[in-house]
């Protein structure tokens, strides 16, 4: 008898912990799709990349070290997110918002760096209309770049909801939501620079 | 508490944050560092640097993501593959039909110049 209700209270508790995971699993899944996204603009990107319009290249338009700046700033912003995890796993509040904040920052640091790359790059007329290259080169930095937004909007938003809420099972299962998500964004990273950056000036 | 996250994510630790991070710096820095020097013939350059871009993506799958074989990661596992799959059909597929239409549209053009 007892032991039923106690696997019976078992079971309970088996879905209610499920519930979390699922909604992580679901999450995974639309990263994956966000991935094929990614894949369709990359591949977009790798077909227009040598068709300048007797525009600039590459070569002439990217400072390696400039990107390599934006690139440390997301790498280490996955860093304090992952000390941010970390925290919440002990279940420290204060050093979730602590670590949350120092990500934000390095994010609106890497955003701030793209939109003024951005618009020296359209200031100087070589802008997304200049051509095919120059499309591609804005559709897809730019749609990583709107992706980062969207992830500092939601960190802002959590950082609230930590205040207001504290570290609930529903805010845990949310900050690990956007923990993937961040982490994604710097595995696309890589292939933008790789791609876009590296090659573009080799 | 410590079975309710596993879907997304084992719980890592700085140690394994830290490897990952400097993992990710190194690997940054050398295909940075072979462009920027620009003494490597070109194919192996590129070689180099797709060769660290992998290297790196798996480093942070398995340190920032934590991704590993374990059986409570078979679905994202499966999931990642077939994104992959797929992936690599539409780059390697558009690649493919556009380099030869344009070497096709290359020869339908020159021969017609020529014999103007």
């Amino acid at each position: 008898m007892s032991a039923e209700v106690l696997s019976a209270v078992h079971q309970h508790a088996g879905e209610h912990e499920h519930s979390g995971s699922n909604k992580l699993f679901g999450f995974w899944i639309y990263l994956m799709s966000d991935c094929l996204l990614f894949a369709a603009i990359f591949a977009t990107y790798a077909v227009l990349s040598r068709n300048y319009a007797g525009g600039p290249s590459g070569k002439e338009l990217f400072h390696l070290p400039y990107v390599l700046g934006e690139t440390m700033l997301l790498l280490t912003s996955s860093l304090s997110y992952g000390f941010s995890m970390l925290a919440m796993h002990r279940g420290d509040r204060r050093q979730v918002l602590v670590w949350l904040a120092v990500t934000f920052l390095l994010g609106l640091g890497f955003f701030g760096m793209e939109i003024r790359e951005f618009g020296e790059l359209i200031g100087a007329g070589h802008g997304p209309q200049r051509s095919g290259f120059l499309s591609a080169f804005f559709t897809l930095v730019g749609t990583h770049g709107a992706h980062i937004v969207f992830g500092l909007i939601w960190m802002a938003v959590m950082m609230v909801q930590l205040a207001a809420y504290g570290l609930t099972a529903v805010t845990r299962t949310r900050l690990m939501c956007l923990s993937l998500f961040w982490h994604f964004l710097d595995i696309v990273w890589i292939g933008v620079f790789t791609i876009v950056f590296l090659m573009g000036v080799m | 508490m410590e079975h309710s996250d596993h879907a997304g994510a084992s719980h890592g630790s700085y140690r394994s944050y830290l490897i990952g991070f400097v993992l990710s710096v190194i690997l940054t820095l050398i295909s940075f560092g072979l462009v920027m020097n620009g003494t490597l013939p070109k194919a192996l350059l590129l070689l180099c640097i797709c060769a660290a871009a992998l290297v790196q993506i798996a480093v942070q799958l398995s340190f920032f993501l934590h991704l590993d074989a374990s059986s409570e990661q078979r679905w994202n596992l499966l999931a990642l593959g077939l994104t992959v799959l797929i992936t690599l059909l539409l780059v390697g597929g558009s690649l493919w039909i556009m380099y030869n239409l344009e070497s096709r549209m290359a020869d339908h053009v020159q021969p017609a110049m020529h014999s103007d």
